[in-house]
């Protein structure tokens, strides 16, 4: 027994948990065994009133071990076992358990003799974690408002399944558990206890104490759940009530019409909460482990903790990163102060990383001081700031119009007019003042960073570092390497991205990079869809089902047709002959030069924005200049060109060595413009998919709408092969 | 083939289906047995004749619960050997009880039936049954389930019917109505609802608000907008299924749809023989019965599709009908029949319909096919077809030829 410390005092059992080889507290098969036996061990002790279970690390823990869950799902395929078998019976373990500690021993009938357990976080507990808490009879928590506590699961591809999902609507009704179960909130201690999912908040240092005090003090009567004593009714009432029929209809037709019903974990959720609450509690926890089951043997399900956790974290703490000594960056030259400056001036010292915003004259860099203000002020009035937290961050940064300011810096970020010549006087004003080992980075989203790199004298130190608008909320950091850079300018660029808590791909230099690469054919194949004259609405819906956060010619308006209009303007001048017109181009011509839409920044685009920018209907002259064909496609099809226009270019990314590595290639995709997180990103939908799938579905595209849907000979190779993407790329080591 | 007729036909006036209604204070079973007592009244009925006596109910809870039929066989004074079946097919449950007993009497298992409807609106609500495919996610998202209002907008916004367009319809449907009470149309087959002291309850039906205009209608709100645009967002789900529209255009409200009423109605159904026998004359034949399911999303397109079934299985074509009733759930639902077909408005529902009348769930497919026989009588047309949409995506149909 190495995870948990078993201790008395008097009547009180306190048992410990404390991984011996982890930083955080996770739910594996022998955590879970050894706190077994150790319910066990107190349910049989008749010297005992109950227990508290709490944690000696500075966290409670972090969830169930989803590498565990994998192993048991291999296992079981390769000896050839029924796997739902195993992993249910994994499942249903964890739910014994759990429901062995609420019911604490006391009989079925009479409800009497049960022995109470209290459960002491002294911080963050998550997921699986945070459901045994949920089991026992009194929750505390430690005033640590850093810790988070919640029920995430959701956002990873799963759904809480140890019980916590029926318990939550038990005790807060639907409506109650709404935004714990369907967002993944995560709330502090204080907010915890304000919502009822914590009794009681004490100082860190009582923590242990005030919980056995609760256990001495205990009646026979809290050991007995609200929901396993008589008479007890679900608040909000149970789907067959008038209250809960109604909360039932608008809480499934909310979220189908929110997700497009493309999210697995979602939709088992859902049918969990419906069928458990028609049903006494043990039932109703059996079906939970059931239809949690069900998500795990979902492969959209394993894509998702795929891409959107696993591979993440290990692209956060470096999986691209050259092995080299830390490169954290202690003061950054932020060069333009634009919007994309300022952004990029607050979120570093936010970090703590001290400031100097340069721009053209004084009152520029100025004004981009003032826009982090602003940024700062937004998050005092939504209290996620204080007064002197705000001083603190804003005193980091310096505006100013001086170049020498930048002299003590060791990082560069240049974040000026996209144009080469401006980009290559401010290069080379820059590394005339700042010290030899800084390293340059230049923020662009098109130019591709080998010629920005002919400006500078160190080119091995130039890189190109990609934010995206706005920088606040957006949090993927697209880091291109020149044909010169160095790995030294590499890990400073993710060591820079990791301070700010934002999450970076590493990719080569070529036109648009990745991420605009996959982003401007998608744009593209719905304003073609449009001068062919398919429906709009359909266009835009499509996308919907396809769990595309926003429709494509919704994209287009808020990164506006004038942006649209300049990138196909310098395409058509730098591939000269090369280019390839499409009917993307006449309609972006139409609406921008010939009608002066310029997409939500003028009020007009592809759709119309009231007064206040709000959007309206589609412009109703489109159906005018683009007349609406009689005979509209299948909605399959129309769902095909607009996926397959981003996943056959993150395919060439690959097949011509820009993406180096698959798994940047979903994260980035999913982080960086929403691409169906259902899938766990493009290169995961083909593999869901199956390759000879998508590779007859490019044929029958390429024959009605031509060569840019032709499979790549990577794609083909794979589907020929019977391999998948992650069969073939995936790093071994990472194996989810 | 052994044919089946239609000898007699009854029903109760419509009720307000509210506290304030006149038959709010009449049980289920009290008006059941109304139209089953008055056919036997009428037709000097030895009842251990009847085979069965099927009726539909579409909320059978409470004192609608427990087997209605059977009740109401035993509370009316029918002969215990007669039993009582209770069927449900939402809206169109009082046509399909009198398609079955047709369909049993052509088959020949027994020559003579009682069918027909009940539903007390006021006194069982709507939906208190349970309506799982509403509530349980599996059945509600693979059938991307909205409201029936929403999805009657749905129907216009597809099909191309303004708020005007369901205004004016609805106008008439008054009109009409009214026209047809001042000129004693329904007096044949209306059975007032008289308490166990013989006064009177109900002789009319007092739903009906004959002034309505365009410009009283157009002072209402649409009824399923705020749950179409904002909470919960049904229009969102409506797109996923319906995804060429930008979005849904709502013009359904309370007074271009059907009204919530109390009331029952009964058919006596039989074979030529059971009528010599007992000395009935058959009024109509019942010629043909068709039942489909269609997109449970749109929902109520059901009469378009059933339709087409009729003329497939008849040979007939829509031009060989002298009526048309087509219940009226909503405005945009009977829109879309007369868009399909192409339909003459005045041949349908010549006397007004549930907008005007209200729709008794359960008994309302009963009762189209006593108005339609009462209209077909009265003109000396020959052939009716008379369909419903149904919820959860269905449609029903039931042609009639008048002897």
């Amino acid at each position: 027994m190495t995870n948990w410390k078993y201790t008395t005092e008097g009547d009180v059992a306190i048992i410990t948990w404390d991984m011996g080889d982890r930083s955080m507290n996770v739910m594996t098969a022998d955590v879970i065994r050894e706190l077994d036996a150790h319910v066990d061990t107190v349910l049989a002790d008749d010297s005992l009133k109950g227990a508290v279970i709490t944690s000696a690390k500075a966290d409670m823990g972090g969830g169930v071990d989803l590498g565990m869950l994998a192993e048991i799902k291999a296992q079981a395929a390769s000896s050839g076992g029924h796997v739902g078998e195993a992993l249910f019976g994994f499942v249903w373990a964890l739910h014994s358990l759990y429901r062995k500690i609420e019911v604490g021993g006391a009989d079925p009938k009479t409800k009497k003799g049960g022995k109470v357990f209290a459960a002491a976080t002294p911080g963050t507990a998550l997921g699986g974690v945070f459901e045994l808490l949920l089991a026992c009879h009194r929750r505390f928590a430690a005033e640590n408002p850093k810790a988070k506590l919640g029920l995430p699961e959701t956002l990873v591809g799963l759904f809480p399944g140890a019980g916590g999902t029926t318990r939550l609507v038990r005790m807060l009704g639907v409506m109650g558990a709404a935004d714990y179960l369907l967002q993944g909130k995560l709330v502090n201690p204080k907010k915890a206890k304000a919502g009822m999912l914590i009794d009681e908040v004490v100082p860190q240092d009582d923590l242990v104490a005030k919980a056995v005090e609760w256990v001495k003090g205990s009646a026979e009567s809290d050991a007995v759940k609200a929901w396993d004593a008589k008479g007890y009714k679900i608040p909000g009432g149970a789907p067959y009530t008038p209250q809960g029929f109604q909360t039932f209809l608008g809480a499934i037709a909310m979220t189908h019409g929110k997700t497009a019903g493309v999210y697995p974990q979602t939709n088992a959720m859902l049918s969990a909460v419906y069928e458990g609450a028609l049903v006494d509690m043990d039932t109703a926890l059996r079906i939970e482990a059931r239809w949690f089951t069900s998500v795990l043997m979902d492969p959209r399900s394993s894509a998702m903790i795929r891409s959107l956790f696993v591979n993440k974290q290990a692209i956060e703490k470096g999986a691209r990163r050259p092995d080299m000594p830390d490169q954290k960056v202690k003061s950054v030259g932020i060069i333009g102060a634009g919007m994309m400056g300022a952004g990029i001036a607050f979120v570093s010292a936010r970090a703590g990383i001290d400031v100097v915003l340069v721009d053209r004259d004084q009152a520029a860099a100025d004004k981009g001081r003032a826009s982090v203000e602003e940024l700062l002020d937004q998050g005092v009035k939504r209290k996620k700031v204080t007064e002197d937290q705000k001083a603190e961050i804003l005193a980091r940064v310096t505006a100013t119009a001086d170049y020498a300011g930048m002299s003590g810096c060791d990082l560069i970020v240049e974040a000026v007019f996209e144009d080469p010549k401006i980009k290559a006087t401010v290069t080379e004003a820059t590394e005339a003042v700042i010290p030899e080992d800084a390293i340059f980075a230049t923020n662009t989203s098109t130019l591709p960073i080998t010629g920005l790199a002919k400006a500078s004298k160190r080119p091995e130190q130039f890189i190109g570092i990609h934010f995206f608008s706005p920088v606040h909320k957006m949090n993927l950091v697209e880091i291109i390497k020149g044909e010169q850079t160095g790995d030294i300018a590499v890990a400073k660029a993710l060591d820079f991205v990791r301070q700010i808590k934002k999450t970076p791909i590493v990719v080569n230099d070529a036109r648009f990079f990745y991420a605009n690469r996959c982003i401007i054919p998608y744009l593209n194949e719905a304003m073609i869809m449009v001068s062919e004259g398919v429906k709009p609405a359909l266009i835009e819906n499509a996308a919907k089902q396809l769990g595309m956060p926003v429709a494509p010619l919704q994209l287009t308006d808020e990164t506006s047709l004038e942006l649209g209009h300049r990138i196909m303007s310098a395409t058509k001048a730098q591939m000269g002959d090369a280019y390839v017109g499409t009917g993307a181009d006449d309609v972006i011509t139409k609406l921008y030069e010939g009608e002066g839409r310029a997409g939500r920044k003028n009020g007009k685009g592809f759709y119309d924005y009231d007064e206040k920018g709000k959007r309206q209907n589609l412009w109703p002259d489109l159906g005018t200049h683009f007349p609406i064909a009689d005979e509209q496609p299948e909605l399959d099809e129309v769902k095909n060109r607009l996926v397959l226009a981003q996943v056959l270019e993150a395919i060439r990314a690959k097949e011509e060595n820009v993406l180096v590595d698959i798994r940047e290639g979903d994260v980035g995709a999913i982080l960086g413009w929403g691409f169906a997180p259902w899938s766990g990103g493009p290169l995961s939908w083909v593999d869901l998919t199956g390759p000879s799938e998508v590779v007859a579905i490019c044929d029958a595209l390429t024959a009605k709408y031509g060569p840019r849907f032709t499979a790549p000979d990577l794609l083909k190779d794979i589907a020929a092969k019977g391999e998948t993407f992650y069969g073939r790329f995936q790093p071994k080591q990472a194996a989810a | 083939m052994t044919e089946a007729y239609i000898f007699d036909s009854v029903r109760t006036p419509r009720g307000k289906g509210k506290k304030d209604g006149s038959l709010h204070e009449v049980t289920s079973l009290s008006c059941a047995s109304t139209v089953l007592n008055a056919l036997r009244d009428r037709n000097d009925l030895d009842t251990r004749e009847i085979e069965d006596v099927i009726l539909g109910c579409v909320t059978p809870v409470g004192e609608q619960g427990g087997e209605i039929a059977r009740t109401a066989v035993l509370q009316s004074g029918y002969d215990e050997s007669v039993p009582g079946l209770h069927i449900n097919r939402f809206c169109a449950s009082g046509m399909e009880a009198v398609n079955l007993a047709a369909n049993q009497v052509k088959g020949g298992a027994g020559d003579l039936y009682v069918a027909g409807g009940v539903e007390m609106m006021s006194r069982v609500p709507m939906g208190s049954d349970g309506f799982a495919i509403a509530v349980d996610p599996i059945p509600a998202m693979k059938s991307y389930f909205v409201p029936q209002g929403i999805s009657a907008d749905i129907i216009a916004t597809k099909y191309g019917f303004s708020r005007d367009d369901c205004d004016a319809f609805a106008v008439e449907s008054q009109k009409r109505a009214a026209a047809a009470w001042e000129a004693k149309r329904f007096a044949n087959s209306i059975v007032p609802v008289k308490d166990m002291n013989d006064v009177m309850i109900l002789d009319h039906d007092e739903y009906m608000r004959p002034g309505t205009d365009m410009q009283s209608l157009g002072g209402l709100k649409a009824s399923f907008q705020a749950m179409g645009e904002q909470m919960p967002g049904f229009d969102a789900v409506a797109l996923l299924k319906y995804p060429e529209l930008e979005k849904v255009n709502h013009v359904n409200h309370a007074g271009n749809s059907s009204g919530i009423v109390d009331g029952a109605a009964a058919l006596l159904i039989g074979s030529k023989e059971a009528g010599e026998r007992l000395g009935l004359k058959p009024r109509a034949r019942i010629k043909h019965t068709a039942k489909i399911g269609t997109d449970p999303t749109i929902m109520l397109t059901g009469p378009v599709p059933v339709t087409e079934k009729v003329l497939r299985e008849t040979g007939m074509s829509i031009s060989d009908f002298d009526l048309f009733e087509v219940n009226e759930a909503f405005a945009s639902v009977v829109l879309r029949f007369m868009q399909a077909f192409n339909a003459d408005h005045a041949k349908l529902n010549p006397n007004g319909g549930a907008i005007a009348m209200g729709h008794p769930l359960g008994a309302t497919g009963a009762m189209i096919i006593g108005t339609a026989l009462d209209e077909l009588e009265r003109t000396g047309g020959g052939t009716a077809l008379c369909t419903l949409c149904i919820a959860s995506g269905m449609g029903a149909s039931t042609v009639i030829e008048r002897v």
